[in-house]
């Protein structure tokens, strides 16, 4: 007999349980195959049977070894909860169950010694939203009438760039009586008002990144809708660069500058211009916190992508050498800008924290007018790996935050100046028609979503701890994974039609929203069109209490 | 619902003509109230077009603290008209205690002074005084500036007609230009300062229906100038886009209606002015509107001008006579005062032009 310890691991030490019925198992074998964090395994058991042969019951027992589907007893190989072997059983045998007394966050740190790390996702969900508590409420009537959302035109667009104040504008009047332009005025691309945040190609599967920029180049040239895409940090394809699609694609510079190397040498042969340049200070998911893209994931395309070994990837938690708000940012700012000689507008990311403010009191004066945009990322989003701690302990929600920008512009007279754009959970109930319309009516132009372009794309990790191994290359529906096998369970035809089906829909919904309020242009600042049935949320936001 | 109407004349116009303008269209006003603004004065003021006329309702103690202030400026008065008033009883009318019309003289300094100068000092005076006067609701300033004077009361129209003895014409009390509108303001407090027409430097402005954009207007405005204040209604931020627009960043007026209801930016895409219109429109998108609205407005060089919201969701008609041209939400206006006139000729103004009349009563319509 095999000695057994008590300070085994079990399967009730860990998240999930695996329900298994080995009356209803054929042992075809197809959820042991599927599982891709190995975490149930064939096993054989000595099992006793009782039986009888005569006429009248005269039970004998016999002894025989039995093939069953077990659980791993490890902590590196646990159940994840993802369902897949579920999903594949032909007899539904088998399936995990959230283990409410496990002992997970205890038993892996002391036997791993290290921290638990983890996809980007919150798991602390315990109240409603804020934006659950918020309602569309002014709804034009009599004296306003509301629109036809199916007959008007509605202009859906979010600007990009940085926005002169009128005083500022390079304008003369000419001898006609008409305005002339004087001087060139920095770029200003108007884009439709959700972007696909940024996640980069080595974090996405090839075919999942692929399938976004498939569905991003769809959008614009099929379907008139103006949708750009945010490379995330580690670079682009070669060939990409070069294509016409580069004008869909926000190109994202990181603390790692990973990747681009490449992009700074195709750019004398790029025959378009990028839609923008991202400056990642920091993100929502792990505010203070760099990247994290684990060895298992950087595979060959990858390390020839953004020029690096097989190793684990760690971008610093800041750009090194930025300590100061106004000569560092500024500095680069100066400098990709001149790169694409001032066509191309660039914009800052960074995480809501207590200080995000200031840092947007500091670029509002922005002298150079070179600040094209302000990311500013909330927690509660995310795709990339994270240390469990940081990813439940730390950051701010965005909404209040976002309205606290929004209102120093304000108070500074300087609102839509610089473009606001917020994410951080947004469109995680399924909504972000919803979502985003109360942004912008709290100040944002537009927002940036992608871990919900995840959920399109059918990955299923949710905010109660499921799946969540973004991090371990181990995919289970070859989304963040380079597996090659895992990758092929992914159909990027697929997904990037889940994409465009949504946004069509999305761009309904803004309209179903946009026309009650009698609002043809998008209602950035609009916070008197909401209401609030949760009074402390309603002073906070500085937006209606009704009961 | 609110009505609007302006007349704009060759000759000196006595404001029973507003009146009557407005009394046609009484079907579509509430009788909560009258408003009007006279620009290019006759009568009894028509000497002193260069000085500055205050329009004041106001308490005794208010009378004297507003007459303090401007004199300690160095302000002297050169005029003073209080109108006759007939208090006859079961008038609908609130007044105030005064009303009362006073013509200033420059500080001395001031006299050899830029125009632009004096023109700031007003708008501080005006300010100052309105400061003043808040306390106890000791008065309302409602203009001090050169050839204008303002009257707003909370009542019948009708009523405050016959209170101030409008309905009778005479040639002391006249102007080229009257703009006026029948009603209180409903979305806000009922206060004085709440009727249109609104002005500021020369400016004026007046509107019939809603500014959806009100919050947005304001939180950007507020910031823009000293002079914008108040708001107490809705419309009131037409005015200051226009003074914005118009004299602090010096645009000809035909920009006024790209600023308020932008071309969508499929349309702008076709035009050859597209890199004006779009930075105009990103520019200052918080000082777009939406509503529907019609909104009619004076020049400080008297030009009257209207225009719609983009979606043409209020009406408004611009009648003409060989001397005079009228301006009305209702056509019924146009007809009680010119009856005459080939309302053939008459114009229904487009969602996306502005219509404006010059001294001469040239009559030009720009396409946005
Ligand atoms: S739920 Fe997922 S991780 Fe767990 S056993 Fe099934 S396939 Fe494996
Ligand atoms: S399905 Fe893939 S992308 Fe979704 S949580 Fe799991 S590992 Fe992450």
């Amino acid at each position: 007999m095999e000695t057994m310890k008590v300070q085994n691991v079990t399967p009730n030490d860990l998240p999930w349980k695996i329900r298994y019925d080995a009356s209803r198992c054929t042992l075809c074998g197809s959820c042991v195959a599927a599982c891709s964090f190995r975490a149930i395994e064939p096993k054989v058991e000595r099992r006793r049977m009782v039986f009888s042969e005569s006429e009248f019951p005269e039970p004998k027992q016999r002894f025989s070894a039995v093939p069953v589907i077990r659980q791993a007893h490890s902590i590196k190989n646990y159940c994840r909860g993802c369902g897949i072997c579920e999903k594949v059983c032909p007899n539904d045998a088998i399936g995990p169950q959230r283990n409410i007394d496990t002992r997970h966050p205890i038993v892996t740190r002391c036997l791993g010694g290290d921290s638990i790390k983890r996809g980007g996702r919150k798991n602390l969900e315990a109240t409603t939203r804020t934006l659950d508590k918020l309602r569309v409420g002014r709804i034009s009537q009599m004296t306003d009438p509301s629109l036809d959302a199916q007959r008007h035109t509605f202009d859906l667009l979010a600007p990009f760039g940085r926005i002169l104040p009128p005083k500022k504008l390079p304008f003369g009047v000419g001898p006609e009586g008409l305005l002339e332009s004087k001087d060139q005025a920095p770029p200003v691309r108007w884009i439709y008002p959700v972007i696909i945040g940024d996640m980069s190609i080595g974090a996405l599967s090839w075919r999942m990144w692929e399938a976004v920029a498939m569905a991003t180049a769809y959008l614009n040239e099929e379907c008139g809708l103006p949708v750009r895409m945010c490379s995330g940090e580690g670079g682009m394809p070669v060939r990409l660069l070069k294509s016409r699609y580069l004008k869909y694609m926000i190109l994202q510079i990181a603390s790692g500058h990973f990747g681009w190397n490449r992009i700074a040498k195709a750019m004398p042969h790029m025959t378009e211009d990028p839609a923008g340049v991202l400056i990642k200070i920091g993100q929502g998911a792990k505010p203070g916190d760099g990247g994290l893209l684990m060895a298992q994931k950087v595979a060959e395309h990858i390390q020839s992508i953004r020029g690096v070994p097989k190793a684990d990837l760690l971008s610093p938690p800041n750009h090194q050498g930025l300590y100061s708000i106004e000569e560092s940012v500024q500095k680069m700012f100066l400098s990709f800008n001149a790169a694409f000689k001032f066509r191309v507008p660039v914009a800052i990311k960074v995480a809501a924290s207590a200080t995000s403010v200031s840092v947007f009191n500091n670029l509002v004066r922005d002298p150079y007018n070179i600040v094209g945009g302000f990311f500013l990322d909330g927690i509660d989003g995310g795709t990339g790996a994270a240390h469990e701690v940081s990813l439940d302990h730390t950051g701010h929600p965005i909404v209040s935050k976002l309205r606290d920008c929004y209102l120093a512009a304000v108070t500074q007279g300087r609102q839509g100046q610089i473009p606001l754009w917020a994410a951080g959970g947004l469109g995680k109930t399924g909504d972000l028609a919803a979502d985003a319309f109360k942004m912008m009516c709290l100040g944002a132009n537009g927002v940036f979503t992608g871990k919900l372009i995840l959920q399109m794309a059918g990955c299923v990790g949710n905010d109660m701890g499921r799946c969540n191994a973004c991090n371990t290359g181990l995919c289970p529906v070859g989304i963040t994974t380079q597996e090659p096998a895992l990758v092929h369970r992914l159909d990027p035809e697929k997904v990037a039609q889940n994409i465009v089906n949504y946004f069509l829909a999305m761009d309904q919904e803004f309209k179903k929203l946009m026309a009650p309020i009698g609002n043809s242009s998008l209602p950035v600042g609009r916070s008197d069109a909401l209401i609030s049935t949760d009074k402390a949320v309603a002073e906070r936001l500085q937006i209606q209490y009704v009961c | 619902m609110c009505r609007i109407g302006a007349i704009k004349s060759l000759n000196y116009v006595h404001p029973s003509q507003a009146l009557l303008l407005m009394q046609s269209q009484q079907k579509g006003h509430d009788n909560s109230g009258f408003a009007m603004v006279m620009h290019d004065l006759g009568g009894i003021f028509e000497s002193y077009k260069h000085l500055p006329t205050l329009s004041l309702a106001c308490t005794d103690e208010g009378l004297k603290v507003a007459e303090d202030i401007l004199h300690a400026a160095g302000f002297s008065r050169v005029l003073q008209w209080v109108p006759e008033t007939n208090d006859q009883p079961g008038l609908d009318i609130n007044a105030m205690p005064n009303y009362v019309f006073e013509t200033f003289d420059y500080p001395k300094h001031y006299r050899k002074a830029e125009q632009k100068e004096k023109e700031e000092l007003l708008l501080d005076m005006r300010l100052k005084l309105r400061r003043a006067l808040e306390k106890d609701e000791m008065g309302f300033v409602y203009s001090f500036w050169p050839d204008v004077v303002t009257l707003k009361e909370i009542g019948d129209p009708r009523d405050i007609g016959t209170y101030f003895n409008l309905w009778e014409p005479d040639n002391k009390f006249t102007a080229r230009v009257i703009t006026a509108q029948c009603r209180q303001n409903t979305n806000y407090d009922i206060v004085r300062y709440a009727a249109h027409p609104f002005f500021l430097q020369g400016y004026t402005a007046l509107a019939n229906g809603e500014n959806t954009f009100y919050l947005k207007n304001v939180e950007a405005q507020r910031k823009m100038h000293r002079g914008y204040i108040g708001f107490e209604s809705d419309s009131q931020c037409f005015l200051y886009t226009l003074h914005y627009v118009h004299r602090e960043l010096g645009w000809p007026l035909r920009y006024y209606k790209h600023v308020i209801t932008p071309l969508p930016f499929e349309d702008i895409e076709r035009r050859e002015d597209k890199d004006q219109l779009l930075a105009i429109r990103q520019s200052l998108a918080h000082l777009e509107i939406n509503g529907p609205n019609t909104i009619i407005g004076v020049l400080p060089d008297n030009t009257l001008f209207t225009c719609c919201d983009a979606k043409k969701l209020r009406p408004v008609v611009v009648g003409r006579s060989a001397d005079t041209v009228v301006i009305s939400s209702e056509v019924c206006g146009i007809n009680e005062v010119l009856p005459d006139r080939d309302w053939e000729t008459d114009i229904y103004p487009h969602e996306r032009e502005i219509v404006a009349v010059d001294s001469n009563l040239e009559v030009q319509r720009w396409r946005q």
